[in-house]
């Protein structure tokens, strides 16, 4: 964030989305949606060892409206999408996406009739990280890349159209 | 006394064919006595613990025997050998694990079930344990369980349609999707 | 009704008639791993009747393995049961060794007990950590947690993957043990010791944790049993039954260990056996290791197979004690590289199926005490 401080008088000056921005980055709250194996990682990377409370996600909410970043970890299959698509109405905006692992990123090595190909498809996704099950500092770094892309973005960007238009597609 | 002759022994003229491969024994008995099989086994053969129930989808085996039986075919015919009378195997097979937690043997029971009679009776009554499996063959292959406290689908969804795990279905599907109906957006 | 029931929190539906209250748990909620997910009836907080509902993970597993070969279904194993994956591979890879009628060398032998020991380790200190933070005891997780990475360490050191293994392979495995594992493993030893003192002077005699586990979803060893239950499961009930000494395989019959059983199958003593059996565990992979070094530095890893695995025709079960029961796989093969039927057995499959019957007349709390005791993993139990 850029300030300017104006000597000697006590004062700060900064944009308002800047400090809005700021903010917001300092503190994504986690909501871990682990299904499967990436799940275990992600658990790993939020306890002891890799904390990743130390980036701003202290707090991990155990319900989606009480979130900001919807860590989605783990396999969904086609039983599960409704519900998917459900908890991500319900997080209030402003709602970042982050797809760990292969099979949230493209269905990974389930191609098969029961697999959602990818979560791209029914919700729109800010962050995907690439493995089988990505490694703890995987998920550190996709945190922070979501860090920097808040801090880039207009405060009063809204993702809303955006998942309006990937339901119509759905259908 | 051997596994093998005790088995023979407690069935008597149940006993279609037996079957032994590393060790395994797999007995095969007829599809309408399996509730009667079972529970001799289980009171007299000590086998009182159901490890396992599935279901599996012989479709390509017979396919790939017949297409072996033609070309084996073709070339005898210049011996002049006459046709062997087709008959039509029973397409899918339920096979029951059982173990006998005194001596730790195993046994697989096994009964072949026809496509176009598509029900068994069910083995809750004997062990609660076959609850899910008997509800998943249901989900897997469409075999029904006459008697079973809740066959509905296990796995896949309730408005799902086909039967995933035989060989006729497509292992990528056949683009189904889930949608529940009411409005979530 | 369950179609209208789709939600995601805890949210209470309609009431019923008899005024009970139908309220649906998860897929989606904190204490239901991920994917489960329950229907219960409650009278007050008291449990009518409680539905699970299974499926929300279930990606084919079975299907695939009929369209891969052999060798390739290798990997697909360790997302069984994600959270101890080597005794599925081993699992796996021993029931394809029966198949084809091999005898792999004593060296692999030894090296995948030792292996799997450790991830029997893995697996119980998860579970015994989700289970404290899931009744509101959040330290023992962090002190286990940090035991398990240093596990995790020894598995990358081995096979170079933390999570999902894919250790060895169809006739042996790949690499002899690691050589930090030698400095590191007696080190090792102490601090799971010390973090399973840790946790146990945290927890067992911890009043709260007493009465949030003592006596709670008590069942008898003769229902668990009709049920299908192996495993810690079983042995809480009473049941002295453990494959590793009922049928042993690899070399289990070579060393000595006991086998923890409770008394009533309540959550304590689910939570005992788990514990004991790190401590048993612990000795096993120290008598093991023992005998790999009395073998000769040069002694063969793998027994040769050819390339292209064709076993012959016939079928198979083979059974294996995973840290949750008996994990089984049924292979049929028609004679081609690929199986023509795969069927797994998981353990937590039928003990959740039972759930009904565990926690129908208790109290909702001790519905979650009761999920998280029984280590239900969403993997293995849909498949
Ligand atoms: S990407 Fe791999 S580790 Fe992650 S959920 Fe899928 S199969 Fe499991």
């Amino acid at each position: 964030m850029k300030f300017q401080a104006i000597q000697g008088e006590g004062w700060l000056l900064t944009k308002a989305e800047q400090l809005i921005n700021w903010g917001r980055s300092r503190s994504p709250w986690p909501f871990p949606y682990g299904t499967a194996c990436c799940g275990i990682e992600l658990m790993c990377a939020l306890a002891s060892g890799y904390d990743m409370a130390r980036f701003g996600a202290e707090r991990v909410a155990f319900t989606p409206r009480q979130c900001d970043v919807l860590i989605e970890a783990g396999t969904i299959t086609k039983k599960m999408v409704p519900v998917l698509k459900r908890i991500y109405a319900q997080m209030a905006e402003p709602k970042w996406v982050i797809a760990v692992g292969a099979c949230a990123c493209s269905g990974g090595v389930f191609r098969t009739y029961s697999t959602q190909q990818g979560i791209g498809s029914v919700i729109p996704v800010d962050i995907y990280i690439p493995g089988c099950p990505p490694r703890p500092e995987g998920i550190l770094y996709a945190l922070l890349k979501l860090i920097d892309k808040i801090e880039a973005d207009h405060p009063l960007y809204k993702q809303r159209p955006k998942l309006i238009e990937a339901l119509e597609a759905y259908k | 006394m051997s596994l093998k002759d005790r088995v023979a022994d407690i069935l008597g003229k149940d006993l279609v064919a037996l079957n032994e491969f590393r060790g395994d024994l797999c007995i095969e008995v007829p599809k309408g006595r399996i509730v009667q099989v079972l529970a001799k086994l289980k009171e007299e053969g000590g086998f009182d613990f159901l490890s396992d129930l599935f279901g599996v989808d012989n479709l390509d085996l017979y396919a790939k025997a017949a297409k072996k039986k033609k070309k084996s075919q073709e070339e005898s015919e210049d011996t002049g050998e006459t046709k062997g009378k087709e008959s039509v195997q029973p397409r899918f097979e339920v096979i029951y694990l059982l173990l006998s937690l005194s001596t730790n043997e195993r046994l697989q029971v096994m009964v072949r079930v026809p496509e176009d009679d598509l029900e068994l009776p069910t083995v809750t009554g004997l062990w609660k344990a076959a609850n899910w499996p008997e509800r998943e063959v249901f989900d897997m292959f469409g075999i029904r369980f006459k008697g079973h406290p809740n066959l509905r689908r296990l796995l896949m969804w309730d408005e799902f349609q086909d039967h995933p795990l035989r060989k006729d279905y497509p292992l990528e599907g056949k683009g189904e999707e889930r949608h529940l109906n009411y409005d979530i957006a | 009704m369950a179609k209208q029931l789709e939600t995601i929190c805890i949210t209470t539906g309609p009431v019923e008639v008899g005024d009970y209250v139908t309220l649906n748990i998860g897929p989606i909620h904190p204490a239901m791993h991920g994917t489960l997910r329950v229907i219960t009836k409650t009278d007050g907080e008291t449990i009518v009747s409680a539905k699970p509902e299974i499926g929300y993970l279930h990606r084919g597993v079975e299907k695939l393995g009929e369209n891969l070969t052999y060798s390739q279904f290798l990997p697909i194993t360790d997302r069984l049961n994600y959270c101890s994956a080597i005794c599925n591979n081993v699992a796996y890879e021993m029931a394809v060794e029966k198949l084809l009628g091999l005898q792999v060398p004593p060296k692999a032998q030894l090296i995948r007990m030792i292996m799997m020991e450790l991830a029997r380790i893995a697996d119980h200190q998860v579970c015994v950590g989700i289970l404290g933070v899931d009744l509101g005891a959040l330290t023992p997780f962090f002190y286990l947690i940090i035991q398990r990475e240093e596990i995790y360490e020894i598995f990358e050191w081995h096979h170079g993957a933390r999570l999902t293994n894919s250790m060895g392979a169809i006739g042996g495995v790949e690499a002899d043990l690691p050589e930090r594992f030698h400095e590191k493993w007696p080190k090792l030893r102490d601090t799971i010791r010390k973090a399973n003192d840790e946790t146990d002077k945290l927890l067992t005699h911890n009043r709260i944790w007493m009465d949030r586990t003592i006596g709670v979803n008590a069942f008898c060893a003769d229902d668990a049993l009709n049920w299908g239950f192996t495993g810690p499961m079983l042995r809480a009930c009473g049941v002295k039954r453990d494959l590793r000494k009922e049928e042993p395989y690899l070399m289990y019959d070579e060393v000595n260990f006991e086998i923890p059983t409770g008394k009533h199958g309540d959550v304590f003593d689910r939570y005992m056996v788990r514990m004991l059996e790190m401590e048993e565990s612990v000795k096993i992979i120290d008598q093991a290791y023992a005998l790999y070094k009395e073998l000769p530095e040069d002694a063969p890893l793998m027994k040769k197979v050819p390339k292209i695995i064709k076993p012959p025709e016939g079928q198979i079960y083979h059974a294996i004690e995973s840290p949750n029961g008996e994990l089984g796989f049924f292979i049929k093969s028609d004679g081609s590289d690929k199986p023509y039927r795969i069927k797994i057995r998981p353990p937590c499959y039928m003990v959740y199926q039972a759930f009904e019957d565990l926690v129908k007349g208790e109290m909702i709390s001790d519905l979650i005490a009761c999920l998280s005791s029984l280590n239900v993993i969403a993997g293995e139990l849909d498949r």
